[in-house]
């Protein structure tokens, strides 16, 4: 008997020692040296004096810091709802594809999901570049429009000057895009295939346009997956590095990527410690409220009979 | 018009047909082009010149670029057998007890899903140059530790949360029956409830795979000089400029991982088939 009780508590601690010690010691302490270092400042090249000062985070309040965080949101936001835009139409399409086709769609969206993140933000920058294919593309029709215009007697156009598409906010937003839409549309997906498809159907036959359906019957029905959807893409967003990092310019620089300056250029760990906590904070905010709204789940799922 | 399709086929709407295809087109034309261009037998980038080998045959013969496979394939792989191991065991913990402070530990082991990875990269940073220095002098694949330490402790969740699902459809009586013939917690482990979860367990073990292969921001951080792996090399030659070399090397990293997707997605199958 007693060995019995025994062996269970010695089969518990085999199970339950390995995981919890490498995430306390492996996860956890590091993000809480991290948490520690945000209270601290530089003393010296490498000495970092955790004096408990409030001085890093009031510092990340500053106008500068608080516009980066600013524009990250912005930029974040924007991916999302892009991405909500233009993922939307894809998952509803899937939902009503046939079955073949439901799984080759699903491949194909979690297909660049797969692919290394370096290398889709690399092709991004073939296709976008001053000598990339969209501006090889543009001077293509520029020349033959040239061409037809000298054709029918008109002064040709002049020389063809390559659109600046790299290294600007705009390309960070279509990087963005381009990364995160697997995120938002296999929510959605998920969210609008547990719809009950005879409600869309009375809807159509008592009258409503399909505009007004969606609008009325289908977001609010799938408005759970679909908030969820938002935070999944938002979350990422907004700690990305590699897209602005790689596409943008100067000017377009988020959070994540001023944190990394401020532990390689810079120097400034405790900073960088500090804005990384901001960063997380943010983050944790965003799932809080996703759980906050999935909460009302059933209950909505109570409302559809 | 409504008259001539169902209300919801929305895929015969041609408006909706357009759509998809811009939308696959933009995510699919960047990576076409990007493999393609990697057999073109020019320097510059856009205009295609005829078919060539040339790119992979001076990637076979760049020794850094080697070296950066080699280590990353050996991270990959190390990683995905400790984040098995503890993943595995994460899921039978929260699946199998009840004890106190439940919740907080369900919490820690989802918490590095969340975390940015800027974030993870930055703890990493901090604790391998402050906390536990890495001795640089070991040799390989020594030398990689670190590397494999963070990978698997953004790894491990996953393969926890793949194992939990499949945990979640065995049914308990099943052990008891073991036990019950005089089966000890190790033999019913074994011999019942790891035959249950191999499909997880291989399906987790090619994403943890996959997400080791992937990952560039945390390696970023944790990476010395003499511990580079692929994506940090390739995120080096890439910054100065964009060449057909890096091209191949994408290309050869990408069919890597559609190779393992297929395999997971094989082994998935399979285990539909069977339960």
């Amino acid at each position: 008997m007693a060995t019995r009780t025994q062996e269970r508590r010695l089969t518990f601690l085999a199970t339950a020692l390995p995981p919890i010690v490498w995430v306390v010691v492996f996860f956890l302490a590091p993000l809480a040296i991290v948490w520690a270092y945000s209270f601290g400042q530089n003393q010296g090249l490498t000495e970092v004096d955790i004096s408990g000062t409030f001085a890093n985070y009031t510092r990340a309040l500053q106008p500068l810091y608080l516009g980066i965080f600013a524009k990250s949101i912005f930029v974040a936001g924007l991916t999302t709802l892009l991405c909500l835009i233009v993922g939307f139409p894809v998952a509803l399409s899937i939902v009503f594809a046939s079955e073949r086709w439901r799984a080759w769609m699903l491949l194909l969206i979690m297909l660049p999901f797969w692919t290394n993140l370096l290398i889709r933000t690399y092709a991004l920058i073939a296709v976008l570049r001053t000598e990339g294919y969209v501006n090889f593309t543009l001077e293509w029709f520029w020349t033959n429009a040239s061409w037809l215009m000298t054709l029918v007697g008109l002064q040709p156009l002049g020389d063809f000057t390559p659109l600046q598409l790299l290294y600007s906010n705009t390309a960070v937003v279509v990087g963005l895009v381009y990364v995160h839409l697997p995120f938002m549309v296999l929510p959605l997906y998920a969210a609008l295939d547990r719809l009950d498809k005879s409600l869309i159907e009375a809807s159509l036959d008592l009258g409503a346009g399909h505009i007004r359906t969606l609008l009325l019957i289908v977001v609010p029905l799938a408005l759970p997956g679909i908030i969820s959807g938002i935070i999944i893409t938002f979350v990422p967003a907004l700690g990305a590095y590699l897209t602005p990092d790689l596409l943008g310019g100067p000017d377009s620089q988020m959070i994540a990527n001023v944190i990394e300056r401020q532990f390689k250029k810079a120097n400034d760990w405790p900073f960088g410690a500090a804005l990384s906590f901001l960063l997380m904070y943010a983050t944790f905010g965003a799932i809080a409220l996703r759980a906050y709204f999935s909460r009302g789940k059933p209950a909505s799922g109570g409302h559809g009979i | 018009m409504a008259l001539r399709r169902a209300p919801l086929e929305y895929n015969r709407m041609w408006q909706m047909r357009v759509w998809l295809f811009a939308v696959f087109f933009f995510l699919y034309a960047p990576l076409i082009a990007l493999v393609a261009f990697s057999f073109n037998d020019s320097k510059r980038n856009t205009v295609w010149r005829g078919f060539t080998f040339k790119y992979y045959d001076k990637l076979f013969n760049d020794q850094d670029l080697l070296v950066a496979f080699a280590n990353s394939l050996t991270i990959a792989l190390v990683a995905m057998l400790i984040s098995l191991v503890i993943g595995a065991l994460a899921a039978v913990l929260l699946w199998r007890y009840r004890f106190i402070g439940k919740t907080a530990v369900e919490g820690a082991f989802t918490l590095p899903i969340v975390v940015p990875e800027i974030c993870m990269g930055v703890a990493m940073l901090l604790f391998f140059t402050r906390v536990l220095p890495w001795p640089n002098n070991l040799f390989w694949p020594f030398n990689l530790g670190s590397i494999i330490i963070a990978h698997v402790s953004f790894c491990f969740p996953f393969v926890a949360l793949v194992v939990g699902a499949r945990l979640a459809s065995f049914n308990k009586e099943q052990e008891e029956a073991a036990r019950d013939l005089g089966a000890n917690d190790w033999q019913a482990f074994r011999d019942i409830l790891l035959p249950h979860i191999r499909p997880a367990l291989i399906a987790g073990g090619l994403l943890a795979f996959t997400l080791s292969l992937d990952d560039f921001v945390i390696t970023f951080f944790t990476s010395g000089p003499d511990t580079i792996t692929f994506p940090v090399k390739v995120y080096s030659m890439l910054r100065f400029s964009v060449t057909p070399e890096v091209n191949a090397a994408s290309t050869m990293l990408i069919v890597l991982t559609i190779a393992v997707m297929a395999l997971m997605m094989v082994v998935q199958g399979r285990a539909q088939k069977k339960g």
